[in-house]
């Protein structure tokens, strides 16, 4: 089975978010750069699917040159080949009109992504890439089995999740507990460094939203505490006025 | 410049979110003018178009087909790319929900739109059209301008009034033919908590972490989000512990929730538990540990052990009553 999965270059979880260049630019100061907690669960569960289907696994990012060690590491982990397309990803649908561009001639019997990215939080490039390639798109997934040619899953819906059967190919944005997050070992890092990388370079496409400039929330008061729940009760009624 | 807005619907009521759409478009018309049109897809109860009136809509769009009861996405996404047409449409208004990313997505390429996610407010249209949206997981805005003609905003909850004095509008039923194609995906079955309130639409969410120590002791949470009305929410090792499902995980990696009010009980605060939490008006903390960062992004909090706490605050919620 050939897998393709479609990795994000973001700053981690912990990061402390600030912008600079009068607010045009993230500050990348200190910040530590991961593939996509999502991301790494669809690369979990590929790396799974592989191993049951002697299947081949390509991952993808839409980047510039600093994205290349978290390619390397997606490598680590066990895709066995990486491609980066050479652009900025400014916008949602430029990153999925690269995605499908490079994948429209090459046959992947699936297609995975995460359920968002955690910079844009946009969930929204799986199922562009689903309708630019006309392929299903199911998100969020948190289960997946392939059987012959036929992909069963579970997809989370508010409240609960749902079942589907689909024909390969199609495209899942996977969350958890699809798979569990993989450890690259140390065999894994060493072959990452001859796995092959290639670089493409993106085609021309114009991008069809902008962001002007980032704002940061305002901050956040202290907090009043309080010692019995009757004093938290009066707050929430005479302070809050919510109950 | 007319608008179309999707509505959800679950078990045939329409969701608050959806509603929430629909005056957040009544509010965009008023900026650019148009009508505010809204398409209904599968069964949906009669009495619950009043409510979309209200809301603002100057038209209602029904198409019954049960086939559409479910979610599926390319069914809906077709239906809804039919009607922009037929409505003259130039910009789709949707609720972000799991199924409204999925149509959205499907439908930017379908409409040639451009879409922004996670809109938190009505755009500025004095120098071309651009709107204010969350990202890094509620850490920070992005003004975002859209260029192209067409526009998709799937708007974020809690961030625009739901109008009641709308007035009536006409719904008209249409009987689009949605083609088997759009059925590949097929659904086979689901797993649904019945009559609890969904968490990502509720107004009051009561959360409870890894310090509650085992799924036994989720009766206190349960019989305090039934005094308040509220969903339930738990941390991220909740979840993956298995004592609480996973739909009820909130954070970086969960559902990511807007209420007016979050109770969290007996949870750190760690920053990807905070991603998720951090759009709530107002947050409580209950927690035994005076230096749970939690304290830190909390309106109003309790230092004490949540087994004492918890079913007191209850009691005084209930005596209100
Ligand atoms: C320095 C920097 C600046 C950026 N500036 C902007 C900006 O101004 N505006 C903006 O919209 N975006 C910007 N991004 C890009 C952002 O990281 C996303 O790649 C892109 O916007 C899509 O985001 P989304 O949230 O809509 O993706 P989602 O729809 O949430 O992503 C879903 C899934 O699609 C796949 N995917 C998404 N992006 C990529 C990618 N680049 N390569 C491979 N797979 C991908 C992943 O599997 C992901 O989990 C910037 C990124 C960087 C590093
Ligand atoms: C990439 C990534 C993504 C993540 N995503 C998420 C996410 O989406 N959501 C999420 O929640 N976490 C997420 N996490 C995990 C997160 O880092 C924390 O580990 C987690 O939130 C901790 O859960 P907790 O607060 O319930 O448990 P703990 O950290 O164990 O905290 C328990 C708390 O309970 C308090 N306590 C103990 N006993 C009592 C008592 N009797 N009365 C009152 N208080 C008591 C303690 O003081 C403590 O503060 C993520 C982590 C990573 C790395």
């Amino acid at each position: 089975m050939k897998i393709l999965v479609c990795i994000t270059h973001v700053p981690d979880t912990t990061s402390k978010i600030q912008f600079t260049d009068n607010n045009t630019q993230l500050d990348k100061k200190g910040v530590q750069f991961i593939i996509g907690p999502y991301d790494d669960y669809a690369l979990a569960r590929a790396v799974e699917l592989k191993a049951e289907t002697s299947g081949n696994i390509t991952v993808l990012n839409v980047g510039e040159v600093e994205t290349e060690p978290t390619l390397r590491k997606a490598l680590a982990i066990g895709a066995d080949e990486a491609v980066r397309i050479n652009a900025a990803p400014k916008d949602a649908f430029f990153v999925a009109k690269q995605i499908a561009n490079y994948a429209k001639d090459k046959a992947f019997d699936l297609i995975l992504m995460g359920r968002e990215s955690i910079d844009f939080n946009g969930g929204m490039v799986h199922g562009m890439v689903g309708e630019l390639l006309g392929m299903p798109s199911m998100s969020p997934v948190m289960k997946l089995e392939i059987e012959g040619d036929k992909g069963k899953l579970s997809r989370e819906i508010e409240g609960g999740k749902e079942f589907i059967e689909v024909d390969l190919p199609f495209i899942a944005g996977c969350q958890e507990p699809i798979a569990e997050w993989k450890i690259p070992n140390m065999r894994g890092i060493m072959s990452a460094r001859t796995k092959p990388l290639s670089v493409i370079e993106p085609a021309e496409e114009a991008e069809r939203t902008a962001v002007n400039s980032y704002e940061m929330p305002p901050a956040k008061g202290a907090v009043k505490l309080v010692d019995n729940v009757d004093q938290l009760v009066d707050l929430l009624k005479n302070d809050a006025k919510i109950l | 410049m007319s608008i179309l807005v999707y509505i959800e619907q679950d078990q045939g009521k329409i969701k608050g979110s959806s509603l929430e759409a629909v005056s957040y478009a009544a509010g965009l018309s008023e900026l650019q003018g148009g009508d505010v049109n809204v398409l209904g897809l599968g069964s949906i109860e009669a009495e619950e178009w009043n409510k979309v009136g209200g809301a603002g809509a100057n038209a209602i769009y029904h198409i019954g087909d049960e086939r559409l009861d479910q979610g599926v996405i390319l069914a809906h996404a077709d239906a809804i790319a039919k009607v922009f047409e037929k409505v003259g449409a130039t910009t789709l208004v949707l609720a972000k929900s799991s199924l409204g990313d999925a149509v959205a997505a499907r439908l930017a390429v379908k409409l040639g739109a451009g879409l922004v996610s996670n809109v938190v407010g009505l755009p500025d249209l004095s120098n071309g059209f651009v709107v204010k949206r969350s990202i890094f997981t509620g850490k920070a805005f992005a003004d975002t301008s859209i260029d192209t003609e067409n526009k998709i905003l799937a708007v974020k909850k809690n961030i625009h009034p739901i109008k009641t004095d709308g007035g009536e509008a006409k719904v008209e039923s249409l009987d689009l033919t949605i083609s088997e194609e759009n059925f590949v995906a097929k659904i086979t079955g689901a797993e649904k908590a019945e009559g609890e309130i969904l968490l990502p639409e509720a107004d009051v969410v009561v959360s409870g972490g890894r310090g509650l120590k085992g799924p036994e002791n989720w009766n206190m949470i349960e019989e305090l989000a039934d005094s308040l009305n509220a969903a339930k929410g738990c941390s991220k090792p909740v979840s993956d512990l298995g004592w609480r499902p996973h739909h009820e995980h909130v954070g970086q990696t969960g559902v990511k929730v807007a209420p007016t009010l979050y109770v969290a009980v007996a949870i750190s605060g760690a920053i990807q538990h905070l991603a998720g939490v951090n759009a709530s008006k107002y947050i409580v903390v209950i927690n035994n540990d005076p230096d749970a960062p939690f304290f830190k992004a909390a309106d109003y909090g309790i230092v004490g052990d949540a087994f004492d706490v918890v079913p007191k605050l209850t009691q005084a919620i209930k005596a209100l009553k």
